[in-house]
């Protein structure tokens, strides 16, 4: 397969994506390195020249940082718990027998074809209102006080919506691989006497592993920059605020692009540091 | 399973699964229904499920207010545009890989999906500057390069996988008997691959009519697809969830009929390729 | 014409050399196997040929022209993949019209060498099908059905029989024989069967780390094997190989007697043993015999009716005029 006429031919064939994708890369991040050193207030005089690593500072001193990088972990990791247990937990209950299935499945899905602003603004109003909302008719039906949940209970809220939007991915690719799990593997358990939560312990379980690190991977990547989620409910309030968000509103609601772009540096370095880990895992899955 | 399992088994179990299945799906079916209500019976308390007068004003209203079909058609265009560019890159790129796999290819996928971990927001206003200089700013062509270029490392890593599975002997074959390299790629993987062409095609216009970060901050009156056409009514101004709803509606509909229709290539892209 | 000289040609992965310096030539219209063990580089070789893998060194000629450097839909050959390689998305007609279309081959001339081919090999009831719906044999006809339209310089199977079932595999090994008498074209043909090797050749190369053994008749190879590793690797059953006091008798370090030239029998006799197994094949029936003193088992192929069982003590008459000696380096030793 490997002649020298097909290796040159490959090289020629993958320079436009590998040049596109170089360039989508290097440039923007070149420009943002560049005004991370700048005072640069595009409404308020534009660029007032270099500044040192006086906006990394400020921004890492500034009481918001901290609280942003942990509310953009909690979620992430919030959103990755729940849909992996629950995605387990539905993938078993798809694999059985059952009148429907298909139909079940397109139900289970669908809420991924929801985009991500339509859901944010069905919840936010048709569900979590504290006046309006279902949820308040229904703890009104039992008697309670309705919450009003974008304001009190407003990162469990926004982890329900994103896991909501989350949990038919996980769910479908741990059905996948537990339908390729050679069905003799789980009767060669069966007759070594292993009991149903022992052949999921031993034999289902690991069988998923590959399966999970796909949906934590993928979901990292997608999660990591939740965006329009929080521009529709909260705004960034309530502790809601990512450090997505919270660099989105330095950049465009007070104009402080240097300020912003540093900010952008550091949410480059923690995607690096979350990237360089979960590489590590996929590159090994890769040659399995 | 050879085995057969008790119908009491069975039907606990379609029990449980379309209980969970309807739970899930519960939201959009709440949304559609309350698109048809008037507002007043939209916040009834207790809730309308079935039993209202069935309208379809909302949707007339909405679209008075706000031209939905220019929206829907920059969703088309921008969500077609971008993975059709991006597949059209990356099917040479993933041949390379899956074919001619050198002890770089590995390094270069994973290079790959992690330009795919760059937070978008930290080249925002860089972005936001060189569409500017070059005047694509609110213009579809715009929204389509940006939008491919997110979606490339996802199209070329499952192109890749797909061809993997493809036996190289049958493109030796093709060699030997005399195509060359574009029409070994166009008369023979194309076509066996097609299956996951289309799941990877499909896959990706979903994530790009879904895309709501730069179609947000790069499109203003002119370009703006329909998650900024959503976006518009998320401040509250009277009684508006039946129209919140309608507009909602109309936003998914287009790609939950196109996942209903293409649901075994889309279960398929769903996976991202990654899981056999 | 399809004369193919390979001249010093190496071919190494990476680090690891898979074909040391290697000369050969292929006669027009040979009938050429290659055998050896598996991983001895025989596909390699092939491909080397088919111009799928570029040499290391050394220069390929095909009828005396420099092709080392020509791709290989320039070199005029066809191949039989192990897999055979059809495209699943095309009817046989059209993965039979492939190569010709490719070739820009009109298409009245096409349709010609289809039908003819078809004809040929008992596929003008399959044209219409795709591969998938063709049983093993079927698809393996097809995949040579789009190797003759070509028609080529030279054939190149690698192993093509191999995902055959047993029957099939006579059947379509006799096909390809009968093939290579009608058409008169080279064939080089891969295989770790022997038998087939046997059976099929010309001429055989025998392969050993991409080292050549030996090159020479299906016969020669039977009646002089060069060195131990020949003389073990073909014929079946294998050798038996002597060492020790019975072996100098003959002033060599190994003897080596076929099972076929040794009787068995009760009566007197130079070696005697124990049978251990005796499977009986019908026609003959070979006997694997213990204690003889001369090598842990000696196998002795019988006529079918003879009766040995597990346990009997039996007496070994070699025959002395097709003993093959063995220097202590494995090197035959002139008669
Ligand atoms: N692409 C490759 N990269 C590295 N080593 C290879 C490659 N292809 C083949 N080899 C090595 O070269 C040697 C010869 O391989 P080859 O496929 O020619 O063997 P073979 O004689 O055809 O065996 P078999 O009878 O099993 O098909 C083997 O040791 C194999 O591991
Ligand atoms: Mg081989």
């Amino acid at each position: 397969m490997a002649t020298q006429h097909s290796r040159s031919a490959a090289r020629l064939m993958m320079a436009p994506a590998v040049v596109l994708l170089l360039g989508w890369m290097l440039v923007p991040l070149t420009m943002t390195l560049f005004f991370s050193f700048k005072k640069y207030l595009p409404l308020r005089g534009g660029d007032l020249g270099w500044v040192g690593f006086d906006n990394y500072i400020r921004f890492i001193d500034s009481s918001a940082f901290w609280p942003s990088v942990q509310a953009t972990l909690v979620i992430v990791g919030g959103v990755l718990a729940i849909t992996v247990v629950l995605g387990v937990a539905l993938a078993l209950l798809l694999d059985q027998p059952m009148w429907g299935q298909g139909v079940v499945r397109i139900l289970v899905i669908a809420p991924f074809f929801v985009m991500p602003t339509v859901s944010a603004l069905v919840w936010k109003n048709m569900f979590m209102d504290p006046v309006n909302g279902l949820f308040a008719h229904l703890w009104k039906f039992f008697g309670a006080e309705p919450i009003s949940w974008l304001s009190e209970a407003s990162m469990q809220s926004i982890i329900l919506i994103v896991s909501w939007q989350w949990l038919p991915f996980a769910t479908l690719i741990l059905l996948t691989a537990i339908q390729s799990l050679d069905s003799e593997q789980l009767e060669a358990a069966e007759m070594d006497g292993a009991s149903p939560v022992a052949r999921f312990g031993y034999i289902i379980l690991p069988h998923l592993g590959r399966a999970i690190t796909v949906v934590v991977l993928i979901q990292t990547i997608f999660l990591l920059s939740i965006f329009a989620e929080i521009f529709v409910t909260t705004q960034g309030s309530f502790g809601t605020r990512t450090l997505t968000y919270l660099i989105f509103q330095r950049v465009l609601e007070s104009q402080n692009v240097g300020l912003g772009s540093a900010g952008g540096v550091y949410a480059i370095i923690l995607a690096n540091i979350v990237a360089a880990f979960l590489m590590r895992i996929v590159g090994k899955n890769l040659d399995a | 399973m050879a085995r057969s399992v008790t119908p009491q088994r069975k039907a606990f179990n379609t029990a449980a699964a379309w209980a969970v299945g309807l739970l899930i799906f519960f939201p959009i079916l709440w949304t559609i229904l309350t698109s048809f209500k008037t507002e007043a019976q939209a916040i009834n308390d207790p809730p309308l499920f079935f039993f209202f007068d069935w309208t379809l004003e909302n949707y007339a209203v909405v679209q008075e207010r706000s031209d939905y079909m220019r929206f829907l058609w920059n969703s088309i265009a921008i969500a077609g545009g971008s993975t059709l560019l991006g597949i059209l890159v990356a099917i040479p790129a993933a041949w390379s890989m899956a074919f001619v796999p050198s002890n770089r290819t590995k390094d270069i996928l994973l290079w790959m999906l992690s330009t795919k971990m760059l937070p978008a927001v930290g080249v925002l206003y860089p972005i936001y500057l060189i569409f500017i200089r070059l005047g694509i700013l609110d213009t579809r062509s715009g929204l389509i390069v940006v939008l491919m270029l997110c979606n490339l490392p996802i199209i070329v890593w499952m192109l890749y996988t797909y061809f993997k599975e493809i036996p190289g002997e049958i493109l030796e074959a093709a060699r030997m008997d005399g195509a060359t390299l574009k029409e070994e790629i166009l008369y023979v993987l194309t076509p066996m691959a097609i299956p996951g062409i289309a799941s990877t095609l499909l896959l990706n216009v979903i994530l790009a009519w879904n895309e709501a970060f730069w179609t947000l901050n790069l499109t203003a009156a002119k370009a703006a697809p329909l998650t900024a056409f959503i976006a518009s009514y998320s401040s509250p101004e009277g009684l508006f969830y039946a129209k919140l709803s309608a507009a909602s509606t109309m936003a998914i509909a287009p790609i939950l009929i196109l996942g209903w229709f293409s649901q075994k290539q889309l279960v398929r892209g769903l996976t991202f390729g990654a899981v056999k | 014409m399809g004369r193919i000289t390979l001249d010093k040609v190496t071919k190494s992965f990476g680090a690891t050399e898979v074909i040391p310096p290697l000369d050969l030539t292929i006669e027009d219209g040979e009938f050429t196997v290659f055998v050896g063990p598996s991983g001895c580089g025989k596909s390699t070789l092939l491909r080397l040929i088919a111009g799928l893998e570029d040499v290391s060194s050394g220069q390929i000629r095909i009828d005396s022209k420099d092709a080392t450097m020509v791709p290989p839909a320039k070199r005029g050959l066809a191949m039989v993949f192990q897999s055979y390689a059809l495209y699943p998305h095309m009817s046989v007609r059209k993965n039979i019209a492939f190569p010709m279309k490719m070739a820009g081959i009109d298409e009245a001339e096409q349709n010609r060498r289809i039908e003819a081919a078809a004809k040929a090999l008992n596929l003008t009831d399959y044209l219409e099908r795709k591969p998938g719906q063709l049983s093993g044999g079927q698809r393996q006809r097809v995949a040579i059905g789009r190797a003759i339209v070509r028609e080529p310089a030279a054939f190149l199977f690698d192993e093509p029989l191999s995902n055959l079932d047993a029957a099939l595999r006579v059947g379509m090994r006799l096909e390809i024989s009968e093939l290579h008498e009608r058409l008169k074209t080279t064939m080089i043909y891969v295989t770790h069967d022997q038998v087939e090797a046997m059976t099929m050749a010309d001429k055989i190369v025998v392969l050993r780390a991409g080292h050549i053994e030996q090159v020479g008749s299906p016969l020669e190879l039977y009646h002089t094997p060069r060195n131990l590793f020949v003389a073990g690797f073909i014929g079946s059953p294998k050798m038996n190989f002597i060492e020790g006091p019975e072996a100098d008798k003959y002033n060599a370090h190994t003897i080596g007697i076929r099972p076929e030239h040794i009787t068995i029998g009760t009566g007197d006799g130079p070696w005697s043993g124990v049978v251990n197994v005796s499977e009986h094949l019908g026609s003959d029936t070979f006997f694997h015999i213990h204690n003889t003193g001369l090598a842990e088992t000696i196998t002795v192929r019988a006529d079918g009716e003879v009766g040995f069982r597990h346990g009997d003590r039996v007496t070994l008459t070699p025959r002395s005029d097709v003993i093959h000696r063995f220097d202590a380096q494995g090197q035959r030793i002139a008669a």
